[in-house]
């Protein structure tokens, strides 16, 4: 290597999963049990509580069904291979395979991320062209905007009384500020030039909104976009966990109430792949839209 | 009475805190005739690009009023189309559709092959065969007001509104685009208005100049006959006896006024009286 920026990238990565997946098996061993220096009343009582069983040779080992501490890696690549060997099996209400699960997240986070997008953005061209109104607007949107979706939840769950339209619309509220904002902006900041020439070509009401101010404003938009995505994503996991909604941010709940810990990192991580997953199509969408100047 | 008429035109914008109204120009009449090139010149700030905006009806007018073949303007509309400085070319758009926005608005009844064909055709004029589907970020300066030409000229306007056109545009390629422009101002013979500090631009393309004096409270303190016959060219009218005697007459004019700095025209030694501007002829 002669300048720094060469070399592969994915070697690297890989590099950094190994050391990082070899440290938390090493961190997570369990050395074998050892009954040296315990009075047969203190392996009896282990025994009793569960902690240990006798083997064939009338020695002792830790009961494997016990666990201890973190499990390691090994115990979450077994329990993710389960999982996803039963994807799409429905055991009970509680218990949906893990497909299933992908599937009530990801349509929870759409339907309330596009009718946020849909109302932030039909309000933001509203206040982004006439500046008055977004002036008697604005101390609102600012009280509004840093409220936790989370703070709305008892409200909202009084008022629609209904766990299923409580967790979308908590993901309405974590998606509907920021776009509002920057939609807002970004239409009140569009180039005078523009409007100039739709007014002057006389375009209507409707053709002046989406072949001029919509396309104009669009960067701005999809920026605002992306920063409700996020809070979006991050509103869907503890909206699912606190309202017992089935989900993948559900799950890690489930995994925990199981005491199942490699069930929790393996929910985690699958929060994670749905994250990307989504933020992949969002970006698609955005490409679409923006334009260089 | 002529086809344009801008008719003791005043144009003040509100004072800082309550104070008293900012006068940009006052009492400006000029009149335009049909197919006429007639130029406004001054320095930055004098308000010639308000009174442009004015005429294009993207800005009000304090007094006065402005008239376009007998009947009073007020907005904007398709019959007065702008060129603009900073070209307002949609960045969203190609270059074809850039155009047949224009076209399609000005011809709403237009078949689609017409639409097309027209727009073609205006591209071709100012030589974009073959950017047709290329944004304005692919294309330079003076390919993107050549573009901005092509949407003005395409919906045929009563009255063409250049706003420093060639401001941005490097010079070697605003001679260029100059001489391009006065190539198909030849064939359509459009009435245009146009606004610029370029004293060559204003002597190649107009038939008129007005001298603007500097603001606040500007006026047209006088208006130049631009006696050098057509067709002209950039070689040819430099040759002209009367093109220097036009250019120095202009930048002495420009000159003194900058001198004169905020205090506007007034009490300037050799110049009209107060509201008819002075006719200069070569």
């Amino acid at each position: 290597m002669k300048t720094n920026g060469n070399g592969s990238p994915w070697l690297i990565s890989c590099f950094i999963l190994v050391i990082f997946l070899g440290g938390w098996q090493l961190l997570t061993l369990r050395s074998s049990f050892d009954a040296k220096g315990k009075t047969d009343e203190q392996l009896q009582m282990m025994e009793f509580n569960g902690d240990i069983v006798r083997s064939g040779e009338g020695g002792y080992a830790w009961n494997p069904e016990k666990m201890k501490g973190v499990p390691g890696p090994l115990a979450v690549v077994e329990k993710a291979r389960t999982e996803l060997s039963e994807a799409f099996v429905i055991k009970g209400t509680n218990d949906h395979g893990i497909a299933y699960l992908v599937l009530y997240t990801v349509t929870r986070f759409a339907a309330g991320f596009l009718a946020a997008s849909i109302v932030a953005i039909l309000f933001g061209i509203l206040l982004g062209l006439n500046r008055v109104l977004f002036r008697a607007v604005n101390p609102f949107i600012q009280i509004l905007k840093p409220i936790s979706p989370l703070a709305w939840m008892p409200l909202l769950l009084y008022t629609v009384k209904d766990p299923k339209w409580t967790a979308i619309l908590v993901v309405f509220m974590a998606a509907v500020w920021p776009t509002l904002a920057t939609t807002a902006f970004g239409v009140s900041s569009l180039k005078k030039e523009y409007l100039h020439v739709a007014a002057i070509l006389q375009l209507s009401w409707f053709k002046r909104l989406y072949r001029v101010i919509l396309p104009g404003a669009a960067p701005t938009i999809v920026n605002g976009l992306r920063i409700a995505f996020g809070s979006a994503l991050v509103a869907v996991v503890p909206a699912e966990m606190l309202l017992g909604e089935l989900g993948v941010g559900y799950l890690s709940w489930i995994e925990w109430n199981n005491l199942d810990i490699a069930g929790v990192i393996f929910a985690i991580l699958v929060v994670g792949v749905v994250g990307v997953i989504l933020d992949s199509g969002f970006n698609k969408l955005a490409g679409l839209v923006t334009y260089q100047e | 009475m002529s086809f344009l008429v801008v008719d003791h035109v005043s144009k003040f914008f509100p004072g800082h805190a309550g104070g008293e109204d900012v006068c940009i120009f006052k009492d400006v009449t000029l009149k335009v005739d049909k197919g006429e090139f007639v130029t406004v010149i001054g320095h930055s700030g004098c308000g010639k690009s308000t009174l442009l905006n004015i005429i294009a009806g993207l800005e009000t007018l304090s007094e006065g009023g402005v008239i376009l073949n007998g009947r009073e303007v007020s907005g904007p509309g398709l019959d007065r189309m702008v060129v603009f400085q900073n070209f307002a070319l949609m960045p969203w758009m190609t270059v074809f559709e850039n155009i047949a926005l224009a076209v399609r608005s000005a011809y709403p009844d237009w078949e689609h092959e017409q639409v097309v064909a027209h727009v073609h055709k205006y591209i071709a004029l100012v030589g974009l065969k073959g950017a047709e589907d290329k944004r304005p970020i692919a294309l330079s300066g003076g390919m993107k007001q050549r573009v901005g030409l092509a949407r003005a000229f395409s919906i045929e306007p009563k009255v063409l509104l250049l706003d420093e056109p060639f401001a941005q545009i490097d010079a070697l390629t605003r001679g260029v685009i100059q001489e391009e422009l006065v190539q198909m101002w030849n064939t359509t013979r459009n009435t245009v208005f146009m606004v610029t500090h370029d004293v060559d631009e204003a002597i190649l393309l107009s038939d008129r100049i007005m001298l603007m004096t500097n603001g606040p409270s500007s006026r047209i303190a006088e208006i130049v006959d631009v006696t050098i016959p057509r067709p002209r060219s950039r070689d040819s009218v430099i040759e002209h006896p009367h093109y220097y005697k036009i250019r120095n007459h202009v930048i002495h004019f420009l000159v003194r006024h900058a001198s004169h700095g905020v205090a506007g025209g007034e009490g300037v030694q050799g110049e009209s009286s107060e509201s008819v501007p002075l006719v200069v002829r070569f």
